[in-house]
């Protein structure tokens, strides 16, 4: 099958420092890639490098012909601007745009479209709201809606369940089975538990890259990125036992 | 009435008063939702160094003025795109380089500059006509760029990186606003001066967002609320003799305070009673 992205050692970082190094990754039509590591461990950047937003010091990542400017992105809420006076429907309709049409009106279809995802995503009755007036997890959710309403071939999303109740997460990952059908999924995180039954590889990032089929992951893989004994996923099952830290030296 | 607008100058000052509400509206948002306050406000006083140039070679000074404005704001978008972290150091001594630059030609000119207040300060009542089909003709581009490109300006206003990811030509379009904006700049210096263009870029919209939650309708009400402070502050000029400039600006400060003002006081209205909260 050709891969929808290839990205082939891959360097980049800010000022003088690599954040990413040498890292490989090959996403194919209907994976569903959780990327896992600590903070500050380059997570982000390897989404927005695939994303075209920056450009790698070294080495290619290189999109299907057809897919170029097509991916949904579902950043977090950190990088936009939340005062921007914008409603609902609009922000979701920007999700339309690209580089072809964006100096026409938009289409019947787009509007559409964006109508019928907010109704998906349960968000049609605030479809005139303000953004500033939405709590945290309907924004994320409108940001989902925004990724997904041009139909796009892979989705990125960067941290989605931080500010979600229990509920929203459930739906969420119903929502995101039944996307799997349809597209590439990649699943930005730090907590790994919530995607234990849907994940088929994972991959390991802190400056350098370990990737994982699904169950092939162990303690000692995690131990080498987290640098300390961490919680692991096994079987499909989440375990939500915390592994001692053995001899590592604690921080005053 | 009749009698005020029978006057040449009053009839362009009008206009000319009409014609900067329409740039506050169109490009005074952008301004305000990218956080480019600063950046407008350096931009218009590099403009005074342009002046000075202009007087001392003995051309028409806005030449001068947009020369200046034009090339620093590209300069501006050209580092930004580089990435340098101190983005706003650059354009704090680009404003006082240019401020001093034009200190240092009106020194060198013989003789003394009168007209030179008006550029500090504005005179809207002192405006050619030239100048008025020259104004007219500028914002008349600029509306016509802003509405052609509206859609790609919103989105990188609301979210750059995400215009990135949709592969929208966003370098373009960052050079582009910035120039729109440059532009704007010196069409409004005539109306309220180096010194007052940011009020002017900043009030209008700042009413209209008390008003208005919605991008579009803000850009109209900025226009609207450009159109009253400006002739308020013409009317009030041409009676008891105030400074144009100043006089238009304080209506705008006085406007915004009365909006906010009744917003607040309405607000408190609808709060729930105790009972309700319960």
């Amino acid at each position: 099958m050709e891969p929808l992205i290839a990205i082939d050692h891959v360097t980049y970082g800010y000022e003088e420092m690599a954040v990413l190094e040498d890292v490989s990754l090959t996403i194919t039509p209907g994976d569903f890639i959780l990327v896992i590591g600590p903070n500050g461990g380059g997570k982000t950047t390897l989404v927005k490098l695939i994303l075209g937003i920056m450009k790698p010091w070294s080495g290619t990542i290189r999109l299907r012909g057809d897919i170029e400017g097509r991916l949904g992105y579902v950043p977090q809420f950190a990088n936009f601007n939340r005062n921007f006076p914008v409603s609902v429907f609009d922000m979701v309709l920007m999700g339309c745009l690209n580089a072809g049409n964006y100096l026409r009106r938009y289409t019947h279809g787009d509007r559409e479209k964006a109508g019928a995802i907010l109704a998906k995503l349960g968000l049609y009755d605030k479809r005139g709201a303000h953004i500033t007036d939405l709590s945290g997890g309907q924004l994320q959710r409108v940001l989902i809606a925004r990724a997904l309403v041009s139909d796009p071939p892979a989705l990125f999303l960067d941290e989605p369940t931080t500010s979600m109740d229990a509920t929203s997460q459930t739906d969420l990952l119903d929502l995101l089975a039944e996307l799997q059908a349809r597209m590439s999924i990649v699943v930005v995180t730090h907590d790994p538990t919530p995607y234990a039954q849907a994940y088929r590889h994972i991959a390991c990032l802190n400056r350098e890259l370990y990737y994982h089929e699904r169950g092939e992951l162990d303690s000692s893989a995690l131990e080498r990125v987290y640098g300390c004994p961490v919680e692991i996923l096994g079987h499909g099952i989440p375990h939500t036992l915390l592994a001692g830290h053995g001899n590592a030296e604690k921080q005053p | 009435m009749n009698g005020i607008l029978s006057y040449e100058f009053m009839q362009n000052a009008i206009l000319v008063g009409i014609m900067a509400s329409v740039i506050c509206g169109v490009i005074g948002p952008f301004i305000v939702a990218r956080r480019m306050v600063f950046i407008s406000g350096g931009l218009s006083h590099t403009a005074f160094g342009g002046l000075g140039i202009a007087y001392w070679l003995g051309i028409h000074p806005l030449f001068g003025a947009a020369a200046f404005v034009l090339t620093s704001a590209v300069l501006i978008a050209r580092l930004e795109e580089r990435k340098l972290s101190q983005n706003d150091l650059f354009i704090g001594i680009l404003w006082a380089v240019g401020v001093a630059i034009g200190i240092v030609f009106i020194h060198m000119t013989p003789g003394y500059a009168p007209d030179l207040m008006t550029f500090l300060f504005g005179n809207i009542l002192t405006v050619p006509r030239l100048d008025v089909i020259i104004t007219l003709i500028l914002v008349l581009s600029v509306t016509a760029a802003v509405l052609i490109f509206y859609r790609g300006f919103v989105a990188i206003a609301l979210d750059e990186e995400y215009a990135k990811a949709r592969r929208l030509p966003v370098a373009s379009l960052k050079m582009g606003l910035m120039i729109l904006i440059a532009i704007s700049i010196v069409i409004l210096i005539q109306v309220v001066g180096i010194l007052l263009v940011i009020a002017l870029l900043t009030i209008p919209v700042a009413v209209a967002s008390e008003l208005s939650g919605n991008f579009h309708r803000i850009m109209f009400l900025s226009v609207l609320c450009g159109i009253v402070t400006c002739l308020a502050g013409l009317l009030i000029s041409y009676f008891i003799a105030f400074p144009s400039g100043a006089s238009i600006i304080l209506i705008g400060g006085v406007l915004l305070g009365l909006v906010k003002g009744v917003k607040r006081i309405s607000a408190r209205r609808d709060l729930p009673q105790p009972a309700e909260m319960l």
